[in-house]
Parts: structure tokens; C-alpha cells; sequence
């Protein structure tokens, strides 16, 4: 937490934006141990607000090989995406730990897209839905879409940003150690869905600490 | 008969979402806070608080080895490990230990069947 635009919330806010999206990919994660049958570690979330070329740059440190996203548009109070982020030679780990091992390699390939997909789809709609119930709003969210790229495909989709270049960009680690399998789920709003945010922020703080919203 | 509860939580508004529960509970009751292992920990060195509820995913040690490490200071103490990870893992690993766990969020109903459980303890360690 340690970009400068963060100020555009108070030490408060970027505490409960971090604590909701804890217990989102805490529940995610939870999904996931069921489906690969093996525990699942995740690190403590990190949010920032950073320019978009930023998030890209944060992405890119990281992560040097060729990446595989899971990809959702959610949309309702607050737009944005979602991303499921995995290095390409981690993907095929992940369908092979959830089919089960015994198949072939060629059905594995052959099941990938769709395995992917799913599995995106499982953990985004469990981390975006625990979200979207703990603000009391809803949020529609659009069907999974496997993309392949790196930091900068996934960062520049269409449409590009209505307004300013910063983004919110919130991620955690996963990771399945007996499987060698990691990857990163992140976030990114546009500014306008931040101010709406910030009132959605509010509005669930003062539920939650018992006091009247400011 | 007011007890002492330990709140260890990484989120400011976590510790705040505990209080208030805690509040509706035992108006009585007294809390301490502390935002790490590390400051539990030395707090636990004072032996200032007699129920404990510990947040897992936390930077630093997790709430499990904390668990861990307050059960060596104290083998008796209610401890109860909070979080939305309900992997069995997890769970099982609280249960060893002789945590209680609780989902996340946190709401009065968990609260108040861990606090009766604790209290029950307590008063009865003490006859």
C-alpha cells in the first residue's frame, strides 16, 4: 500500500476496501481447495491506486513468462474487472489438479479453455458476489473470457478508460504448493467507480462499526 | 463476572466490527487490540486478557501460529481463530491446536456461542 494517488481514500476506507476483499478471496479460496482437493495458501492483499502503466509494471516484475487470465466485466454501482492471472505453464497444472490427474495430455489441452473458464468463473463470482452482498449492492457480472498475453493485454482491454489513467488495483496471491500451481487475482476500477466506491465504503464501514455514516 | 478479551486483527475495521459486537454482548466486559502477532504476543507476556480472537490471514505470522504460541504461554485460555477461509486444513489445524474458529465476518450469533463456551470454561476452571 504504498502508491501515492491512495490518498483519494482515507486510511479507513483502503482498511475495509482491503478487509472485503480478504474475505472474498478467502471464500474463493475456499471453492478452490474443493475443487483441486488440496490446500490453498493466499497472501495478505495488497490494494493500490496506481496509474494504469503502473499496474502494468507491477504485473510485469512479478510475473516474466507469457500469462493466461480469466477475465470478467462486473458492473452495477461500481464497473470493472475482475482478473484470474496465471503463468502460461501453470494453467495445465490447474485442469490437470482438477480433472484429477488421470487424463491424457492431449484432453487436457483439448479441456483447458473450458476448465479455465470455469474455474474463473467459480472463484471471480465467489469473491466478487461476497463483496457485492457486504456493500449491499448487486453487481452484474458477465460470462468468463480466457485471454492470453501479458500484463499489458490483460491492463489496455476495450473500452479504454472513460476518465484519468488511475486504476484500483487490489491482488492477492494464491498458491497450491503440492501442485506447484500460483496466480494472482486483481481488480481494476476506473475513477468514477471509485467516488461510488467511496460511498459504498462508507456506508459499509458505519454499518459495520455500529456508527452513522458521516 | 467481566473477563478480558483480546481482539488481534491486521484491519482496523475488523477490530472495530469485534468491538461492536463484543459491545452488544458484555457491555461489561473489557477489550485490548492488538494489529500483529508480535503485539499480542507481548501483551500475552502481561497476561492482560483471558479470551482471545485471532485473525488468520494476517502480514507476519498468521493467526494459527499465534494460536500456537499463546497456547504455549497459556494451555487453558479460550482461543478462537477468525477468518473466511473455512478450508478443512485450516480448520483442522485450529481444532489441534485447541482454537475454536469462526467464520468471517464475524456476527453476534458466532460470537455469543464461542464467548458461552469460553465463559463456561473459565468459571469452571476456577472451583
Amino acid at each position: 500500500m504504498n502508491a501515492k494517488p491512495l490518498e483519494l481514500l482515507s486510511e479507513l476506507q483502503v482498511d475495509a476496501l482491503t478487509e472485503l476483499v480478504n474475505i472474498g478471496v478467502s471464500r474463493a479460496a475456499a471453492s478452490l481447495r474443493e475443487m483441486v482437493q488440496e490446500q490453498v495458501h493466499l497472501s495478505v492483499p495488497s490494494v493500490q491506486l496506481v496509474t494504469r502503466g503502473r499496474a502494468i509494471e507491477i504485473l510485469a516484475e512479478r510475473e516474466i513468462s507469457n500469462l493466461v487470465a480469466v477475465h470478467q466485466v462486473f458492473e452495477g454501482d461500481i464497473s470493472g474487472r475482475a482478473l484470474l492471472i496465471f503463468p502460461e505453464p501453470k494453467s495445465l497444472e490447474l485442469v490437470r489438479a482438477i480433472t484429477g490427474g488421470d487424463l491424457p495430455l492431449e484432453d487436457i489441452i483439448e479441456l483447458e479453455q473450458e476448465a479455465l473458464a470455469e474455474t474463473g468463473n467459480i472463484l471471480l463470482n465467489s469473491c466478487l458476489a461476497t463483496i457485492a452482498n457486504m456493500l449491499h449492492r448487486s453487481l452484474k457480472m458477465s460470462l468468463p473470457e480466457v485471454l492470453r498475453g501479458d500484463a499489458r493485454t490483460f491492463f489496455s482491454l476495450a473500452p479504454p478508460p472513460e476518465a484519468g489513467d488511475v486504476v484500483m488495483f487490489l491482488y492477492i496471491n494464491f498458491e497450491v504448493r503440492k501442485r506447484d500451481i500460483s496466480g494472482y487475482i486483481a481488480m481494476i476500477m476506473d475513477l468514477p467507480s471509485l467516488t461510488a466506491l467511496t460511498h459504498l465504503l462508507d456506508e459499509f464501514i458505519a454499518r459495520t462499526t455500529g456508527e452513522l455514516a458521516p | 463476572m467481566a473477563y478480558k478479551l483480546l481482539i488481534v486483527d491486521d484491519s482496523k475495521l475488523a477490530r472495530m466490527s469485534a468491538a461492536k459486537a463484543l459491545n452488544a454482548l458484555h457491555p461489561e466486559w473489557t477489550r485490548v487490540e492488538a494489529a500483529n502477532a508480535d503485539e499480542a504476543l507481548a501483551l500475552a507476556k502481561g497476561g492482560s486478557f483471558d479470551i482471545a480472537l485471532l485473525d488468520f490471514n494476517m502480514p507476519g505470522r498468521d493467526g494459527l501460529d499465534l494460536a500456537a504460541a499463546l497456547r504455549m504461554e497459556n494451555p487453558t485460555m479460550p482461543l478462537a481463530v477468525v477468518s473466511a477461509n473455512h478450508q478443512d486444513e485450516i480448520v483442522a489445524r485450529a481444532k489441534a491446536i485447541g482454537a475454536a474458529f469462526l467464520p468471517k465476518p464475524l456476527t453476534e450469533a458466532s460470537l455469543r456461542t464461542f464467548l458461552q463456551g469460553a465463559v463456561t470454561q473459565l468459571e469452571a476452571a476456577k472451583t
